[in-house]
């Protein structure tokens, strides 16, 4: 039964370099620590070569001037944990999420699925990749075979197949049945101990492996073909565990895990963000990253959640100016004070301006339909902060979507057209930041008799057919409807009366006044007397001259309204 | 007809061709050199050329003859709603711009509720783009038309920059809608008979507010159209000023044509007066100008001389007839008159598939109390 383990090495700075993809060709270290008491606490080859390595202070870390010292982030590390068990998730179901730089897959039964364990082993680097994650995999018929190996691939050179594509390293390799003590003879004994290790275990580990190197014990075959009793006397269990390990003859169930759906990226930031340009390619990386994570488990999302977290510049708000502070009406959706709650200590080191309080800003994008795609997302998104400005420095960004299963859709060829739903919804946000959220919809009547009972709700392109109504099936004249066109808001008017009926009309619209030529009416209506808002009138339709187009020979109808509450008279519309 | 003869040439495929080729003399019996389009016309003022010119060697790769030029394809007709419109343009033409105008009370947005109902009922999204935030949603849905199919663009001034600017600099920047000042201005003069130099002045703010209003126009529409897959787009500018509707460029409506060229959506602009030029393929005038007045007063609301006991049934739910006095039980409310429906006159004045569209009909609607 064949085992992958997915391992990537050197973990935090790995998790950095997916939040920072442009750090790649630089020399990065990680600090950890309190100030100024900082360590790094990990490097990446480029910056092992300069000479920096784990345990330096920051203040020797900085004679190089061209390395990046980034904090540890326990946000961005969870965010690449997740996408490593949705790589692996996205290959099996039996995952087991051994540690946060580990995950072991059980591959029974996925050759049918995917090709040969050679091609799977390639396509799940090639998935970690696109995830931001540069990855060993190893496949062996054990799991502690498949993590020795995967870990071997970066501590003991290139003991096993290294396949180069392109500029891209490729590390990746498969250990055949029955050769596992073979295969992992060449590597250091250092990797049969986890990286990290506190307190006691680090203690007991540190004994061991002198005691292995006193005896000249380089490698795992050097391990492995030591006696049992004599090892077992000398190093008890652990030592004939260690050399089960170093054999790959350790066998042990997998506890598969049931991971939550939670697609959230975090970005925390060294220098608050006082402009929307450089946020929005903060949030197409982290979009991209959600949207790469999304569609590795086949998902797409309806609902996007972005939380800023921003520093209250108390007394300098002003220099702020250009990103607007919101008012009450903005609609500004959770923006909960967070006072008496410091920002991170890092941050406050780096940024002595930031005190007082840490306010946040929540905006929710809810899409009609599922969709994956992050330019579209993006451009939402900017244009939702364009209208909605957070009106102070960001200092941390996180964003959550929503997992749903992706629109399924089958087209024909006879059918009409129908707007794209990722194009749609883009246009009508563009639409709504040019003439207002509210101005721009389907239309929905509303159950009253009141003239302008309709309210605007969202457009969606996805409306089932509906059966054909029998009063709208035959497009016969009968069935044309004289319209009316209204005046929003209605024109006020001055109306003369004659035997109580209007016979003289002065408007501030320069064609809709003058003599009265012809009337019907009054119809009376009335409503909502059981509210404050009750409305009680009486509906004319006069003809009055068109003075429009200074022809004089046209006549123009429209519908004259009195108020009865009111008093007032007013041209509600006209009939076109 | 000129597309016919371009249709035919094209449909030969014959290149430019002189004396030497056999095919001239086959076909016409004429041994003499022969041209065709523009290299004819060059060869009859040779003065304009020297005697060295070889136009085979320029013509048949550097410049495209008249006879191979593509042909635009008829376009396809979907009916418009209205009979009496379709038996005399075939109805509208998909991937085309079409023009309705016509004064006020011309019966333009009636022909619009119709076409969006007839196209909501093919199963298709429509979208009015609204400049005077006119569409009466109730005519709407008595006319036919699903509403859940309609994307209605209100534009206006209330845009949420404008809103911005307002809150920011008060009301003195110019470009707020209507300062507290002029709108007190306006009511005064409403209520008092409404003055010359108040009328002046609203008129002015009204084509500030026309021309704000209309580029909102153009710019959903541009977005509306580079969206695509709407099956009809309507442009309501029947209520904008003819100053400001004229100040469009004819551009924008070329733009807006080849836009919707090759694709099903027809673009659909109501609007007092042609103002696209020879950009839209179907132009409707609604309404005679030359009509007498007093036919037209007649025509105008059929109904309008018939008593109340004519109408009674007719009359809606909710819909209380009342008498001067507002007593219900008046007896003999002969002053009251019920409107009942309009009479149409449309015209055809330019179609792109009649060389002389000359034509026009006249068809009645009834309003959504009538029965």
């Amino acid at each position: 039964m064949p085992f992958a383990c997915i391992y990537v090495p050197n973990f935090p700075v790995a998790a950095a370099l997916r939040a920072e993809p442009e750090l790649q060709a630089r020399a990065v270290a990680i600090l950890e620590g309190t100030p100024p008491l900082e360590k790094i606490i990990a490097v990446n080859e480029d910056a092992r070569r300069m000479g920096i390595a784990p345990a330096m202070t920051k203040a020797q870390a900085e004679l190089c001037s061209d390395l990046a010292l980034r904090p540890r982030s326990p946000l961005q590390e969870s965010a690449a944990h997740a996408a490593l068990l949705d790589c692996a998730q996205s290959f099996s179901p039996c995952v087991e999420d051994t540690a946060c730089d580990r995950a072991l897959l059980d591959l029974a039964g996925m050759e049918s699925l995917f090709g040969s364990l050679s091609e799977i082993s390639r396509a799940i680097h090639h998935r970690a990749t696109t995830l931001g994650l540069d990855a060993n995999v190893a496949i062996a018929s054990n799991p502690d075979a498949a993590v020795l190996a995967a870990r071997g691939l970066c501590d003991a050179g290139t003991p096993f197949d290294q396949l180069r594509a392109g500029s891209a390293r490729v590390a990746v390799t498969v250990i055949p049945p029955g050769q596992e003590a073979e295969q992992l003879g060449t590597l250091p004994v250092a990797v049969l101990f986890p990286d990290r290790l506190e307190g006691e275990e680090q203690k007991e580990a540190t004994r061991l492996l002198e005691t292995l190197n006193r005896w000249g014990i380089r490698n795992l075959r050097a391990l492995a073909a030591l006696p049992e009793v004599a090892l077992s006397e000398r190093l008890g269990q652990e030592g004939l565990r260690l050399q089960k390990l170093a054999r790959g003859a350790a066998s042990r169930t997998l506890v598969p895990i049931e991971a939550p759906l939670l697609f959230e990226e975090a970005v925390e930031l060294e220098h608050p963000i006082v402009l929307l340009e450089p946020l929005a390619f903060l949030l197409n990386r982290l979009l991209e990253q959600l949207c790469a994570r999304l569609a590795t488990r086949a998902l797409a999302t309806q609902e996007l959640r972005l939380t800023l977290d921003l520093a209250n510049l108390t007394g300098i708000d002003d220099e702020f100016e250009n990103i607007g502070m919101p008012s009450e009406s903005d609609g500004v959706e959770g923006k909960e004070n967070m006072c008496g709650q410091p920002p991170s200590a890092v941050r406050r080191s780096e940024a002595p301006l930031l005190h007082c309080r840490q306010t946040k800003f929540a905006r929710t994008l809810r899409l009609p339909q599922p969709m994956l795609d992050a330019k579209i997302f993006l451009k939402l998104l900017q244009l939702d902060l364009n209208a909605n400005p957070p009106g102070a420095p960001i200092v941390k960004i996180h964003l959550a979507a929503e997992p749903a299963r992706p629109r399924s859709a089958q087209g024909g060829l006879f059918l009409p057209p129908t707007p794209e739903p990722e194009k749609l919804e883009l246009t009508l946000a563009r639409i709504a930041a040019m003439v207002g959220e509210q101005k721009v919809g389907a239309l929905e009547l509303l159950y009253t008799h009141h003239p302008e009972g309709f309210r605007m709700q969202r457009f969606v392109a996805a409306v089932p057919p509906e059966k054909p109504h029998p009063k709208t099936t035959a497009s016969t004249e009968e069935s044309i409807v004289t319209a009316l066109r209204r005046f929003r808001p209605p024109l006020r008017a001055h109306v003369t009366l004659e035997n109580g009926q209007p016979a003289h009309l002065v408007c501030k619209k320069k064609d809709v006044q003058g003599e009265v030529l012809w009337k019907a009416g009054p119809w009376r209506f009335s409503g909502d007397w059981w509210e404050r808002q009750a409305w009680s009138r009486d509906e004319w339709d006069i003809a009055l001259q068109n003075n429009a187009l200074q022809n004089g020979e046209t006549i123009a109808l429209y519908r004259l309204v009195h108020d009865l509450l009111g008093g007032s008279w007013f041209v509600e519309g006209t009939y076109d | 007809m000129s597309s016919a003869v371009v249709s035919t040439s094209a449909a030969q495929g014959r290149p430019f061709f002189f004396d030497d080729e056999p095919e001239a003399e086959s076909s016409c019996g004429d041994s003499r050199p022969r041209l065709s389009g523009r290299a004819q016309l060059d060869r009859r003022s040779p003065e304009n050329h020297p005697k060295s010119w070889i136009p085979s060697k320029i013509l048949p790769s550097t410049v495209t003859s008249a006879s191979r030029l593509e042909i635009r394809p008829a376009p396809e007709m979907v009916p418009s709603g209205i009979p009496a419109i379709d038996a005399m343009t075939g109805g509208l033409p998909r991937g085309c711009l079409t023009e309705i105008c016509g004064p006020a009370s011309s019966g333009r947005t009636t022909f619009l509720l119709a076409a969006l109902a007839a196209a909501t009922r093919r199963g298709e999204f429509c979208t009015v783009v609204d400049a005077s935030d006119a569409l009466d949603p109730h005519s709407a849905a008595s006319a036919g038309v699903a509403l859940d199919r309609l994307l209605w663009v209100r534009c206006g001034d209330n845009s949420p920059q404008r809103h911005r600017v307002t809150e920011k600099h008060g009301n003195q920047k110019e470009g707020c809608p209507i300062s507290r000042a002029s709108l007190a201005r306006e009511v005064g003069a409403g209520e008092r008979g409404l003055s010359s130099q108040a009328a002046f002045d609203f008129d002015r703010t009204s084509l500030r507010q026309s021309e704000r209003r209309l580029e909102q126009v153009l710019r959903a529409t541009d977005l509306l159209l580079e969206s695509g897959g709407f099956g009809l787009i309507v442009l309501d500018l029947a209520d904008l000023p003819p100053q400001a509707a004229r100040r469009i460029p004819l551009t924008t409506w070329f733009r807006f044509r080849r836009a919707i060229e090759h694709t099903p959506t027809i673009l659909l602009a109501i609007e007092p007066q042609p103002i696209a030029g020879s950009c839209s393929s179907l132009l409707l005038q609604l309404g005679s100008e030359n009509e007498p007045a007093a036919k037209r007063r007649k025509n105008a609301a059929h109904g309008a001389s018939r008593g109340l006991g004519m109408e009674d049934d007719a009359a809606p739910e909710g819909r209380k007839k009342m008498n001067a006095a507002g007593d219900p039980n008046f007896a003999e409310p002969t002053h009251v008159h019920l409107l009942t429906g309009m009479d149409i006159n449309a015209e055809l004045i330019r179609s792109r598939l009649d060389r002389k569209p000359a034509h026009s009909v006249r068809f009645g609607s009834k309003t959504a109390w009538a029965g």
